[in-house]
């Protein structure tokens, strides 16, 4: 495609604000249902305004992932209204509900308009849900689909829900054990992150960075790091991109590893259960044993990482790694064994491929369905321009599907991780940052545990954050589970949510 | 059935043996309770407080101080400071019964948390359920805690048990900066369990609000919302950090004794 209506541009290269094109609305709105319908993928979509402007800059980024191109665009909304483009461009969906809830814009023709995370407008007097100013949205305070008839009923779960877990909310349209439609309601976690990074970077940005998502730390700061390196066109050391690598999937093994073992409990299998809970720590403390904190608090940051390993430490890692792969094997090896628990595994929370690939679903339970994005392949940075890891795939959609996907890249997790540290580059770990470039913009991508991290910078005059957008792998899929849901056994919830493994912290924001 | 059996034996117990034994060793590079040492500081040097991400580190009074309740654990003022006033230990015992005994000086020693008064211990020494409430934050503290559950850990061999229902429940655990968002349900939380009951703050971000503190959205931690008898800071904190402050609530360590070496 090389129509001149969008930039293309790589990941991880600054630049300037100006080139990127400024269309009207329709023309924007044009361009992005147009490459939807072609196959490439919206990852952001978002405004950029001040408190008091009349105007509302929206920006839209595009994933051509055949290409490893991405392409971005922007119109200026003067109006508070826009036509929609979710019904002809479903991955929007969500995206134009927080571009209304942030901005105060509503999106005309939207299916399903109502809030994302209950926050007010950042835009004073402008409200997309006509709220007066100083009256804030009560989280939870929506209108939920509801099935009507005699015989159906609802089942409403959270905030606080049993375990130790994350709140959200989750409403059941059921017909007895049935369920017809699960709609799922969050914003509890919400910090207002994301508002925070405008005017950064500053002492506070990485520490904020590490905590978008805890148990995706590395994943986060890594693709903060990289967006603050385009922008000060630093080069970071191999070595640093190596350790890097390593450390982002032992960030995999670690959850993974966690994912499987809670599925297993989930089907009441307590041996991988048991053993999967412990070996995640294994996968944990090898983070620790590199940097001193069991998440990588601390080990990336722009410019490397602050940790280096040397010849004794790697001898250390490389005997743990491979105690704790021949630990995780063997407990993986008993699920599949198991009849009992593949029985309830296949054909449970069936998702296809048709709906993974039209809501815009990312990561492992994308791959799960059969779609074949990977950032790490399709988007290469750092050591993944060097050193490539396949790409797993299942076809079946189920439990059985995320579960086996997951195990897939175990073992690929731990082949690379093994091949990084036989051959580690020599030199330094850490480059020096110069100031940011100004007015400019990057876009970052980084295959976290849960798939694609996507960060967008852009830079003002005086090189500070003048807008700074995370979108968090859970933002795309949460909608996944809804699906997954339908005509299923009400009872099958804890094991269909598991077998995503979602985050809150980091779709709240 | 056999493979079954197979791979017990192989997966071994992995049980720890503290606290009748010793605390497994943490890695070289864990960051444990700050040590200050004020002799070392050039004068009028301020560099550790100002890289300070929270502002955990201050100067009143012309001493040096360290808010743990702030602290995020990260390295920012190593870096700064070239004289090395500041460093972590591989102390991991970090719990406290009172906010105030988190502010630690150079030369003065952690005041950890004492066990519950009597009439407390006598209802939760040997059986404690907890109800978790996760406000905000970034389910990191969540993961630690779930780690207490595992093989590892195994805190029920301490008796205590996290429960579904606050109806269940003895006492309220909290994690995260407690959003706007999750203030009501944190009320109603605590509210729906039963008197006698006590509260645990878990995490710099429920202490103090953490990295997100000052955000409009957040309340700075859980304050005075809700009354805490035991604060266990960290960012997150380490499994160890949670169990040694439960366990030394619960009077299962005695200070100073063969269980509490330093």
């Amino acid at each position: 495609m090389n129509d001149e209506t969008l930039l293309e541009m790589r990941t991880g290269r600054a630049i300037p604000r100006v080139r990127i094109p400024r269309l009207s609305f329709e023309a924007l709105r044009g361009a992005i249902v147009d490459a939807v319908a072609k196959g490439q993928r919206l990852i952001a979509f978002f405004g950029d305004a001040r408190d008091s402007s009349e105007e509302v800059d929206v920006y839209a980024v595009l994933a051509d992932g055949a290409r490893a191109l991405v392409r971005v665009g922007r119109a200026t909304l003067e109006s508070d209204r826009f036509p929609s483009l979710t019904p002809d461009c479903p991955p929007a969906h969500l995206f134009e509900r927080e571009l209304a809830e942030q901005y105060g814009i509503s999106p005309v023709g939207h299916p399903w308009f109502k809030p994302v995370r209950f926050h007010g407008s950042y835009r004073r007097g402008h409200d997309a849900w006509g709220r007066a100013p100083g009256e804030p949205p009560v989280v939870g305070v929506t209108d939920f689909f509801r099935v009507e008839g005699e015989e159906v009923h609802e089942v409403a779960v959270g905030p606080v829900h049993a375990g130790v877990i994350e709140p959200g909310h989750f409403r059941f349209q059921c017909h007895g054990e049935q369920v017809f439609h699960l709609e799922i309601s969050l914003g509890y976690q919400h910090r207002g992150l994301e508002r925070t990074l405008s005017g950064g970077p500053n002492k506070r940005t990485l520490a904020t960075m590490e905590a978008v998502a805890g148990d995706t730390s590395i994943g986060h700061a890594t693709a903060y790091s990289c967006a603050v390196e385009a922008l000060a066109g630093s080069r970071v050391p191999l070595r640093a991109e190596a350790i890097r690598g390593i450390a982002l999937e032992l960030e995999r093994l670690a959850n993974h590893t966690g994912d499987l073992g809670a599925l297993a409990g989930d089907v009441g299998f307590l041996p991988t259960a048991s053993y999967c809970g412990r070996i995640r720590g294994d996968f944990l403390n090898l983070t620790a044993l590199l940097c001193g904190s069991r998440f990588g608090r601390g080990l990336v940051r722009p410019g490397g990482i602050r940790f280096d390993l040397d010849a004794e430490r790697v001898g250390r890692f490389q005997d743990r790694l491979d105690a704790a792969y021949r630990d995780v094997a063997g407990a993986a090896a008993l699920l599949w064994d198991s009849t009992s628990v593949q029985a309830r595994f296949e054909g449970t929370g069936i998702v296809t491929a048709d709906t993974a690939l039209a809501l815009g679903m990312v990561g492992p339970a994308a791959r799960a369905c059969g779609l074949e994005g990977d950032a790490r392949q399709d988007f290469p940075s750092g050591i993944y321009r060097f050193a490539h890891v396949p790409v797993s795939t299942w076809s079946t959609g189920d439990v059985f599907a995320r579960a086996y996907v997951r195990w897939l890249e175990i073992q690929r997790s731990v082949a690379f991780i093994k091949e990084q540290l036989r051959a580690l580059p020599d030199g330094s770990i850490l480059a020096d940052v110069k100031a940011l470039r100004p007015e400019h913009l990057v876009v970052s991508l980084v295959e976290g545990w849960r798939g694609e991290i996507c960060h967008v910078a852009m830079t003002d005059a005086t090189g500070c954050f003048s807008r700074y957008k995370i979108v968090d792998p859970s933002f795309h899929n949460w909608i996944g589970l809804a699906m997954a849901l339908r005509d299923q056994q009400i009872s099958d919830f804890p094991l269909c949510n598991k077998s995503f493994n979602l985050s809150y912290c980091g779709h709240d924001l | 059935m056999f493979s079954m059996i197979r791979e017990r034996l192989r997966q071994g117990r992995r049980t720890i043996a503290y606290p009748s034994g010793d605390a497994p060793t943490l890695p070289d590079r864990f960051r444990g309770l700050p040590v200050l040492d004020e002799s070392k500081c050039p004068d009028g040097c301020r560099s550790c407080a100002e890289v300070c991400p929270t502002d955990a580190i201050a100067w009143d009074e012309g001493s040096l101080r360290l808010d743990l309740g702030r602290c995020l654990f990260c390295t920012e003022c190593l870096e700064a400071c070239p004289e090395g006033a500041i460093r972590y230990s591989q102390d991991y015992r970090l719990a406290t019964r009172k906010r105030e005994d988190l502010v630690l000086r150079s030369g003065r020693e952690l005041e950890l948390a004492r066990p519950l008064e009597d009439r407390l211990l006598r209802l939760f020494a040997r059986s404690l359920k907890l109800r978790v409430v996760s406000a905000g934050g970034d389910a990191s503290a969540e993961a630690d805690l779930n780690v207490l559950g595992t093989v590892v850990f195994d805190l029920g061999r301490f008796g205590i048990q996290v429960v579904a229902s606050p109806r269940h429940a003895d006492g309220l655990v909290i994690v995260g900066p407690v959003t706007e968002n999750m203030k009501l349900a944190l009320r109603e939380t605590y509210a729906a369990i039963p008197a006698p009951k006590i509260v645990i703050a878990v995490g710099t971000c429920a202490i103090s609000g953490g990295v997100f503190r000052g955000n409009p959205e957040v309340n700075d931690g859980v304050g005075d919302l809700v009354p805490v008898d035991l604060y266990i800071p960290g960012s997150p904190p380490h499994p160890m950090t949670i169990l040694d402050g439960l366990i030394r609530l619960l009077g299962r360590l005695v200070p100073g004794g063969a269980t509490d070496s330093s």
